[in-house]
C-alpha cells in the first residue's frame, strides 16, 4: 500500500564520490517517512556517513568530493539549494559530543541562533533553552549550572546537549552519525529513550554500527554494502527475514 | 642471548646519555652567564626613580660621578616610547595577523594563500634592519621626520609573520568536528570562524601575540631608521621617540652615561622573560 503523505526525504540514485575513480555511494534511492527513525546499518567503510553527510550538504566543505543524484527534502532538491538553508532545517549530531568547549551550556543550547544571526530576545532565549533541554531530559540535571561550560558535562549529557542544541533550531530532519559509539551503556539508553520520544517532533536518521540499537528504535533499516544499498524496508522484516544473502551474512555476523 | 653484546648496548645507551647532558649544560651556560652578569651588574639601579625619570643629560651625569654619586634619572624615556609603539603595533598587527592567520588556515590548497604563507616565512627571516631602511623610505620620508609612528610601522612587519603563524597553527590543530558542527548548525563560515573557531584557540593565539611580543621589543635596529630617540619623556606619536634598546644603545655611545646600560638591559631581559613565562603558562594550561 502506497502511504498517503509524500515522504519527507527522498534519496533518487544519489552518488558521493571521494575520487573520480571511485565512488563511496552508488546510486542510492530510497524514500523516508516523515516522524520515523530509520537505521542505516552496514560494516565499515560501506558509505553510510558519506550517505548521511550528503543530506546537510557537508560534503559542499570538501572540494574534492562530489554528489551527484538528487536528494529531495520536501520534494526539493537539497544539491541545487544553499548550504545553509538545508542544514538549518537538516539537524546533525557526531559521533563524537562536541560542544562549542568556548560556551556556556546555555549558549551551546542558543549556538544556531548566534551561528545564523538571529536576534532572539531575552524570554524567548531562556524558553528555548528550556524547552531544548527538557526534550532531552537534561533540564533536571543541568538547569542549575547553565552558565558552566559545556565541556564541564560527561560524555552522554554532552551528546544530549549537542541534540538540544541541533533540536532549538526546529529541524525538520535530524541525522545523527553513530552517536552513542563514544558513549557507555547507561547513557547510550538514555539517549536511545531520548530518540523514541523524538520522533513525534522530526524525522531521525542515524548511521549505526550496533545491530541492536537498530532493531530497538527503528521502524525501517537500510542495509549498505560497498556503496550500494543492499536493501531498504521495516527493521523487523529485516531482521526475521533478509531478503538478500549479504544482509542475512552481516545480521548473522558472518560479514562485518 | 650473549652477555657481551647486552653490555655493549647498555654501554652504548650510557654513553648517549651522557654526551646528551653534557650538550644540553653546554647551551644553558651562555643563557645563566648573560643572566647572571646583567643581573649583577644591574639589580642596584633599579629603584623607583630609575622608571620615573627620563635620561639624564651627560653633564648632570658627570657632575654625579665626579661627586662619587650614582647617576640621577632613568629610562621613562625609553620605556614610555616602547609601550606607545608596541601598542600601536599590537592594535594594527594583531587584527591583520589573525585574520590572515584564519584564512590560511582556511584554505591550504588556495594558489593565493600558498603565495601569502611563504611570503611570510621570508618576511620572517628578513633581517631587521632591512625593515628599518625600508620603513624609513616609506614612513619617515614622507613625513619628513623620524616617529613613534614610523617605529610602530617597523614593528608591525616584524610581528605580523609571528602572529599569522602562530594563528594558522592553532587553528589547524582544533578538531574539525567543531568547524563542522558550528557549519551543521547552518552558520556561515565567517560567524563559525567568529564565534567558535577564534575562541576555541584563544589560548594559542594569545600565547603567539605574547611571543610576537616579546621578539620585537628587543629591536634596536628597526627603530634608528625610524624612531631615532628622544632625551625626554614624550607622548606624542608623530615626534622621534625614546625605546628602551635604543636607549641602550646611546648609553653604551656616552661614556658618561655607560653605568646606566646594565639597569636598563636587566628591565628588558626581565620584560622579556616575565612575557615569555607567561606565554609557555598559558600555552600549557590552554593544552590541558
Amino acid at each position: 500500500m502506497e502511504s498517503v503523505t509524500p515522504p519527507i526525504l527522498e534519496f533518487n540514485k544519489t552518488c558521493v564520490s571521494y575520487t573520480k575513480q571511485t565512488m563511496a555511494v552508488k546510486y542510492v534511492s530510497a524514500a523516508i517517512d516523515k516522524n520515523t527513525i530509520t537505521a542505516i546499518m552496514g560494516p565499515s567503510g560501506c558509505g553510510k556517513s558519506t550517505l548521511l553527510r550528503a543530506v546537510n550538504l557537508m560534503h559542499n566543505l570538501y572540494p574534492n568530493i562530489r554528489v551527484d543524484g538528487e536528494i529531495l527534502l520536501n520534494g526539493e532538491n537539497i544539491l541545487s539549494m544553499e548550504p545553509i538553508d538545508v542544514r538549518r532545517r537538516v539537524g546533525m549530531v557526531f559521533q563524537r559530543p562536541a560542544p562549542f568547549p568556548t560556551m556556556s551550556i546555555y549558549d551551546n543550547v542558543l549556538s544556531g541562533y548566534v551561528l545564523n544571526g538571529i536576534r532572539l530576545s531575552k524570554t524567548e532565549k531562556d524558553e528555548t533553552v528550556e524547552r531544548c533541554l527538557k526534550s532531552v531530559a537534561l533540564w533536571d540535571e543541568v538547569n542549575d549550572v547553565l552558565n558552566k561550560k559545556g565541556t564541564f558535562l560527561s560524555g552522554g549529557q554532552q551528546q544530549r546537549l549537542c541534540i538540544a542544541r541541533a533540536l532549538a533550531m526546529k529541524p525538520d530532519v535530524l541525522l545523527m552519525d553513530e552517536p552513542t559509539s563514544a558513549l557507555d551503556p547507561i547513557a547510550t539508553a538514555h539517549i536511545e529513550e531520548l530518540m523514541q520520544e523524538l520522533q513525534n517532533e522530526v524525522t531521525i536518521l542515524i548511521v549505526t554500527h550496533n545491530m541492536g540499537q537498530a532493531m530497538r528504535i527503528s521502524s525501517k533499516s537500510m542495509f549498505m554494502y560497498l556503496g550500494e544499498l543492499v536493501e531498504y524496508g521495516d527493521t523487523a522484516t529485516m531482521f526475521s527475514n533478509p531478503s538478500d544473502e549479504r544482509t542475512k551474512a552481516y545480521l548473522t555476523g558472518k560479514m562485518g | 642471548m650473549d652477555k657481551r653484546k647486552i653490555r655493549n648496548r647498555l654501554a652504548k645507551d650510557n654513553a648517549l646519555l651522557w654526551a646528551v647532558c653534557i650538550l644540553a649544560t653546554l647551551t644553558a651556560v651562555p643563557l645563566f652567564a648573560i643572566l647572571g652578569e646583567v643581573f649583577l651588574r644591574g639589580y642596584d639601579q633599579l629603584s623607583w626613580t630609575f622608571f620615573t625619570e627620563p635620561t639624564p643629560t651627560a653633564y648632570k651625569a658627570m657632575v654625579a660621578i665626579e661627586a662619587g654619586n650614582s647617576i640621577p634619572g632613568g629610562i621613562a624615556n625609553g620605556i614610555i616610547g616602547t609601550m606607545i609603539m608596541l601598542g600601536m603595533a599590537v592594535v594594527v598587527a594583531v587584527p591583520i595577523g589573525i585574520l590572515c592567520g584564519a584564512f590560511l588556515a582556511e584554505n591550504p590548497k588556495n594558489r593565493f594563500a600558498q603565495m601569502v604563507s611563504y611570503l611570510t616565512d621570508l618576511l620572517q627571516g628578513t633581517p631587521s634592519v632591512i625593515i628599518g631602511i625600508v620603513v624609513y623610505i616609506w614612513v619617515v620620508v614622507p613625513m619628513k621626520g623620524y616617529s613613534a609612528i614610523a617605529g610602530s610601522v617597523a614593528l608591525v612587519i616584524m610581528m605580523l609573520p609571528l602572529i599569522i603563524r602562530s594563528t594558522e597553527e592553532t587553528l589547524k590543530i582544533l578538531p574539525a568536528s567543531l568547524k563542522e558542527a558550528g557549519l551543521a548548525l547552518g552558520g556561515n563560515r565567517a560567524r563559525v570562524m567568529l564565534k567558535v573557531q577564534l575562541p576555541a584557540a584563544f589560548g594559542g593565539i594569545f600565547t603567539g601575540v605574547l611571543l610576537a611580543i616579546s621578539r620585537v621589543i628587543g629591536e634596536t635596529a628597526p627603530l634608528m631608521f625610524t624612531a631615532l630617540g628622544c632625551s625626554f619623556i614624550r607622548f606624542t606619536i608623530d615626534k622621534p621617540i625614546s625605546a628602551v634598546p635604543l636607549l641602550i644603545w646611546e648609553f653604551f655611545n656616552d661614556p658618561n652615561l655607560q653605568e646606566l646600560i646594565w639597569g636598563a638591559s636587566l628591565f628588558l631581559l626581565l620584560f622579556v622573560l616575565t612575557l615569555n613565562l607567561t606565554a609557555k603558562y598559558l600555552a600549557k594550561k590552554w593544552n590541558q
